[in-house]
């Protein structure tokens, strides 16, 4: 074997086993819940539903779930609106202190959670907030909105900054451009916004867990019912998070990898 | 005096402490074609910039046929403009790019159609009217960036840089294409161009600025004839330019002695030159003569071949005088093919006095 090959083979292989640790949990989690036995160990007890059937049959685990729907479908446009507003200001403007405007809107994500989570607790505690769906939305609202103005800026750094002077050169108002003209330009950058939100705070524990009081998401259910119990209905929760998750990150990466093929094609 | 289609009235463009534009005064009759002509940074831009009202002059005012328009927002003025980068939508076909500016008017969707299909057609572009724009080459966006602002059937059409972003042969092409649409059409043409050949080729009228201010405004031949001033006589090229200490002659003419030697010339109409004093005589490249030995008439200077630049059918030869006075002098290739010059070579300039002008002041 020539040493190309040889190179070429281990690269593979290495990469093969980095997946196979990053998804092993996963996978097996999939696996299991699909299991009959009591208790997730091998040999496998047979192919079976009743876990499934039990989650949701399961009151609080339907509630959780509702919960956390609500609250990611209402985060990912509200995040997704203030996003894109965020990243067309930096498009559209040049003013004094950018930089830092910026840098504020980028924050929120790399602040620890657990402060982050403390402090929305501490706020919503004096507003009134605390314990409510829409004290959980405001949180993942400060979390997500980052996310969806780069992904919105992303888009906006490949339009050519005479566009909207175009179309107000060819008889567009500014409302009619931005509807006409910068919004169309942006809408898989958008689209991909809403999916990518919507599953940072479909996943998101460590705020909702905080805030939520009895109002509680389903990964918040998730860890109370770990804390009482260690029961094989975990592992189907944990496959339909996960299902959701990556429908909406890969619906997302799907419409990313669109728009910077049109970018490489048009700079090509 | 008829009010004039469009007037710039002492328009200035300040950012900050820098005039942008300082104070720029002319006007435009219908149907004309204007080149805004200049070096990078001398206000040409910022000047049809003001005229599609993209950007707000600080003073002075701007008025389409006798009516002030420096309020009016860019989408209420009836001057599209063909961007240097196009600027076309890039999320949008071909044809939805010429419909834009009728659909923002509220034209029904048949008659966007129909009339976006007539300019397709006219701009040869209706093969590919449901093509992507980033989907064609840099030529066929041009065309539709003339479709898409010309859809709108303006009393003007502003370009702003329209060949430089194109091949050399396209170029040509276009350029003569640009002309003939404007002949066709009979509107207003405002073109923002660096390029004095450009300038020259296709407008009836130039106006050269320089560091925000008009150097000169006219036909082209006349600016070729007469520069107004040493800046315009440097910048369209194709001039030498003798200083030197004059003194009027007998004759009325006026005798130039510098580094070129002594040589003659009319005195200016417009006077501004003493005995005694500093003048600037112009003589273009193409009036200057190039032969073997002295005839004792016109002016002579007597020189040497430093360089023989070819280019298409033109040839400049680069010569020396013995004090080390700079000339150039145009001839066709025909002309050199018959009597071919080696660097090195003395030869007689020679021009009559009729051909060359001092510059006022």
């Amino acid at each position: 074997m020539s040493m190309a090959a040889l190179r070429r083979l281990l690269l593979l292989a290495y990469t093969a086993l980095v997946f196979a640790f990053i998804f092993a949990p996963i996978v097996s989690t999939i696996v299991f819940s699909f299991n009959a036995d009591r208790f997730p160990s091998l040999p496998w007890g047979g192919f079976s539903l009743q876990w499934y059937e039990a989650i949701f049959a399961d009151a609080t685990i339907q509630r959780g779930l509702m919960n956390s729907l609500i609250v990611a479908g209402v985060t990912c446009v509200i995040a997704t609106f203030l996003g894109f507003s965020a990243a067309y200001v930096d498009y559209r403007y040049r003013f004094l202190g950018k930089s830092i405007y910026l840098a504020l809107a980028a924050l929120p994500p790399t602040v620890p959670v657990v402060i982050l989570g403390v402090a929305l607790l501490t706020f919503e505690g004096r507003v009134g907030l605390s314990g409510t769906l829409q004290g959980i939305i405001v949180g993942h609202v400060v979390l997500s909105t980052p996310f969806a103005m780069a992904l919105v800026r992303m888009r906006l750094a490949d339009l050519d900054p005479d566009i909207e002077r175009a179309a107000w050169n060819l008889g567009a108002s500014p409302w009619a451009t931005m509807f006409g003209v910068i919004v169309p330009f942006c809408t898989p950058a958008i689209l991909a916004a809403l999916f990518l939100t919507a599953a940072v705070s479909f996943d998101e524990f460590m705020i909702a867990w905080f805030v939520s009081g009895v109002n509680e998401t389903l990964p918040v259910r998730v860890l109370a019912m770990l804390q009482g119990q260690v029961s094989p209905r975990i592992n189907a929760i944990g496959a339909i998070v996960f299902g959701v998750s990556i429908t909406l990150v890969v619906l997302a990466q799907l419409l990313l990898g669109r728009m910077s093929g049109r970018a490489a094609r048009k700079k090509g | 005096m008829a009010t004039p289609m469009i007037e710039l009235d002492r328009v200035a463009k300040h950012y900050g402490n820098h005039a942008a534009v300082a104070d720029v005064s002319f006007t435009i009759e219908k149907g004309e074609f204007v080149a805004l002509m200049g070096p990078s940074g001398c206000g040409k831009t910022t000047t049809l910039r003001m005229i599609a009202g993209l950007d707000q002059p600080t003073s002075g005012e701007i008025r389409l046929w006798g009516r002030r328009l420096n309020e009016d927002a860019p989408w209420e003025r009836d001057a599209p403009l063909v961007w240097q980068s196009y600027a076309l939508f890039p999320f949008l076909s071909v044809r939805r790019n010429v419909e834009f500016g009728l659909k923002q008017r509220g034209l029904p969707a048949a008659e966007r159609r129909k009339k976006a299909d007539e300019w397709m057609e006219r701009l040869g572009i209706a093969s590919f009217a449901e093509r992507g724009v980033d989907q064609l080459s840099g030529g066929q966006r041009q065309r539709v960036a003339l479709a898409r602002a010309l859809a709108l059937e303006p009393e003007m059409l502003l370009l702003d840089e329209p060949l430089s972003a194109l091949d050399p042969h396209l170029r040509v092409r276009m350029q003569s294409e640009l002309v003939r649409l404007h002949r066709e059409l009979g509107i207003t043409f405002i073109c923002v161009t660096h390029s004095h050949s450009e300038a020259f080729a296709m407008a009836d009228r130039v106006v050269i600025m320089n560091e925000g201010r008009i150097q000169q405004i006219g036909a082209p031949r006349d600016i070729h004839r007469r520069a107004a001033n040493r800046f315009v006589a440097e910048f369209v090229g194709g001039n030498n330019i003798f200083t030197g200490t004059a003194r009027f002659e007998d004759d009325g003419s006026i005798a130039l002695a510098g580094l070129v030697g002594t040589v003659h010339a009319p005195a200016p109409m417009e006077g501004g030159i003493v005995t005694g004093g500093a003048a600037t005589l112009v003589v273009p490249a193409d009036r200057i003569e190039l032969a073997g030995t002295s005839t004792g008439a016109g002016n002579e200077v007597q020189a040497r071949v430093v360089t023989v630049e070819f280019v298409g059918s033109t040839v400049t030869v680069f010569l020396e005088t013995e004090g080390g006075c700079e000339l150039r002098a145009q001839r066709s290739l025909h002309e050199m093919e018959n009597t071919p010059l080696a660097v090195g070579q003395p030869v007689v300039a020679r021009w009559s006095p009729q051909q060359g002008f001092f510059l006022p002041g």
